[in-house]
């Protein structure tokens, strides 16, 4: 129930900023996601806000965020870097997969005339 | 109206995360990766675009919207070119977050500290 | 039998306490020698910050005790991070012969108990023992990112930010050891790493039984027990398997260190846990206490959860240990 408070607060700013293009909107949100990780907020609202906090694209924001900032302190190569992903990653692995499959049967389908 | 509907399915999206957090114990990772997996196939069937009619922001913002562009962006480069577009048409879409998330990403670790 | 009775009173003759910007404002901020504002302790990682917790520590504890880093025999200690590297740092610092130990969160008793043996015995005049824990260095390795925004669930405990040390002596002024029971591993089975007050409660249990069997004693004879950081709900649990066993312990007798430390509106959850908050609360809330005259004789009951990141995500259950060490003080005879 929280998350929809949270969730509101995101869409009203979104609504009034783009309606249709979705691509700048998004790289906002994560800038703002950048902001409130960096100045320690991210962590708290999402104690009280659970998955409203999570679910949204800020918080795929905030997992990358706030890796690269704790492995700061290994290097910019290995711990940025080799770190950066370790949260978000299972979020791009399992998405391109699974949109790889769904896009396979549905291009196959569609060349067999099928659609 | 739309604002409505946004809160609502915004909120159930949410919700089922939740629910998926605290009463199937599962860690953020598993949660948000299903419901990535879901956004994927519900467009396969043609269902997710309908949904962002309806929510506008409600069904764009969530995470399952992430799998949705994948698929969407693979699909469009299938129609020109084939099964290889499925491969190469798969960040189409989705580049913008992240590309936006590694750069900023980078640049925060420059400028923060964590604050524990 | 895995009572140690120590005839030779070992004295813990001073103390070192070091807490963070948290624990400054508990509840036992008074009872800490230094207390620190910043989590990073003027150092550029968390990791090194940890590792000036435990030396300051260490150093105020044999500075107290009128000694010299050379004085000192051996140093045994423990702390959460991979290979326990904090403590080995603060070993080299010390200089002197070094233990290293992992028992997580029952790292502090397992010090002093094995200090109190090695003194009763004569292999040393001196040992330095103690343990540490930093929030956030312990948080990075075994849960998220400090600034991820994953929900904790209620069950779940606060890692404190604190290093406590002790001196031990074969003579001297102050608090005595007079034995210790050492745990043997408890699984219950469970795999939440999100609760593991609840699980090592049985692990609590098992001990206080077994101390109470082997020195044939009840109860009565503490003023205090005080368990090493089961939280709210582990208490709660240890409590009612000890009332299932018929071991009676009246409930205010039965403290849980974990619970002492923060002030009730601090979001601690469940309450605090980490290898330094048996430690600090022991060595500096606890003992002083003692020293006031309000306690006489108490059994510090320190729990650890065996876990690491890697055997929960490969779905392995939780082991759990408790060592336990009572301390007398006042001219208490055996």
């Amino acid at each position: 129930m929280i998350g929809q408070f949270i969730q509101t607060f995101f869409i009203y700013n979104y609504n009034f900023t783009e309606q249709t293009a979705g691509n700048p909107t998004v790289a906002v949100m994560i800038f703002i996601a950048m902001l409130l990780t960096g100045f320690g907020v991210y962590d708290r609202l999402a104690q009280f806000a659970g998955a409203g906090s999570a679910v949204p694209v800020t918080g795929f924001g905030n997992a990358i965020i706030s890796a690269a900032i704790e492995h700061r302190s290994e290097g910019f190569i290995l711990g940025v870097g080799g770190n950066m992903f370790k949260l978000a990653g299972s979020v791009i692995m399992s998405g391109v997969f699974a949109a790889f499959i769904v896009g396979l049967i549905k291009t196959l389908l569609i060349q067999w005339g099928a659609l | 109206m739309i604002f409505f509907w946004a809160f609502v399915v915004g909120g159930i999206i949410c919700v089922i995360g939740q629910i998926m957090f605290d009463v199937f114990k599962l860690t953020p990772a598993h949660t948000l990766s299903a419901l990535v997996v879901a956004g994927a196939v519900l467009d396969g069937f043609g269902l997710y675009e309908p949904l962002i009619d309806f929510a506008g922001a409600g069904a764009t913002i969530p995470i399952t919207s992430f799998g949705n562009a994948l698929v969407h962006g693979a699909m469009e480069e299938a129609q020109k070119h084939g099964l290889v577009g499925v491969v190469t048409g798969m960040f189409e879409v989705t580049s913008a977050g992240i590309s936006a998330a590694i750069i900023f990403g980078t640049l925060a670790a420059l400028i923060f500290k964590p604050k524990g | 039998m895995r009572t140690w009775e120590f005839e030779q009173q070992p004295v813990i003759v001073s103390t070192g306490t070091v807490g963070g910007p948290f624990e400054a404002n508990g509840r036992l901020a008074d009872d800490f020698d230094t207390l620190h504002g910043d989590l990073w302790l003027n150092e550029d990682t968390y990791e090194k910050a940890h590792k000036v917790l435990f030396e300051e520590a260490s150093l105020r504890a044999t500075e107290k005790a009128g000694l010299t880093k050379e004085q000192v025999d051996f140093f045994i200690g423990g702390d959460l991070i991979n290979q326990i590297t904090p403590t080995s740092f603060t070993a080299k610092t010390i200089g002197a012969g070094y233990f290293g130990l992992f028992g997580a969160c029952s790292t502090s008793m397992e010090g002093l108990a094995l200090s109190a043996f090695i003194i009763n015995n004569g292999g040393a005049k001196c040992i330095v023992t103690g343990s540490a824990s930093h929030n956030a260095a312990v948080e990075k390795q075994f849960r998220y990112p400090t600034e991820y925004g994953a929900q904790n669930p209620p069950t779940s405990q606060w890692t404190v930010t604190g290093a406590g040390a002790s001196v031990v002596m074969a003579q001297g002024e102050g608090p005595v050891v007079t034995s210790a029971t050492i745990g043997k591993v408890v699984d219950m089975g469970l795999t939440d790493p999100m609760n593991m007050g609840g699980a090592m409660a049985p692990a609590a249990v098992d001990t206080i039984e077994t101390h109470f069997r082997d020195r044939n004693i009840d109860a009565s004879h503490y003023d205090l027990i005080a368990t090493g950081d089961l939280g709210h709900i582990g208490r709660e649990v240890a409590f009612d398997l000890m009332k299932k066993h018929g071991t009676d312990i009246p409930e205010e007798k039965f403290q849980d260190c974990g619970l002492m430390i923060y002030r009730e509106d601090q979001p601690v959850l469940a309450g605090a846990s980490g290898a330094g908050c048996s430690a600090v609360v022991t060595y500096g809330h606890l003992l002083n206490r003692m020293k006031k005259g309000e306690l006489r004789r108490i059994l510090v009951v320190a729990t650890g959860a065996l876990l690491s990141p890697l055997t929960f995500q490969q779905g392995e259950t939780i082991p759990c240990i408790a060592h336990a060490v009572s301390i007398e003080y006042g001219g208490g005879s055996l």
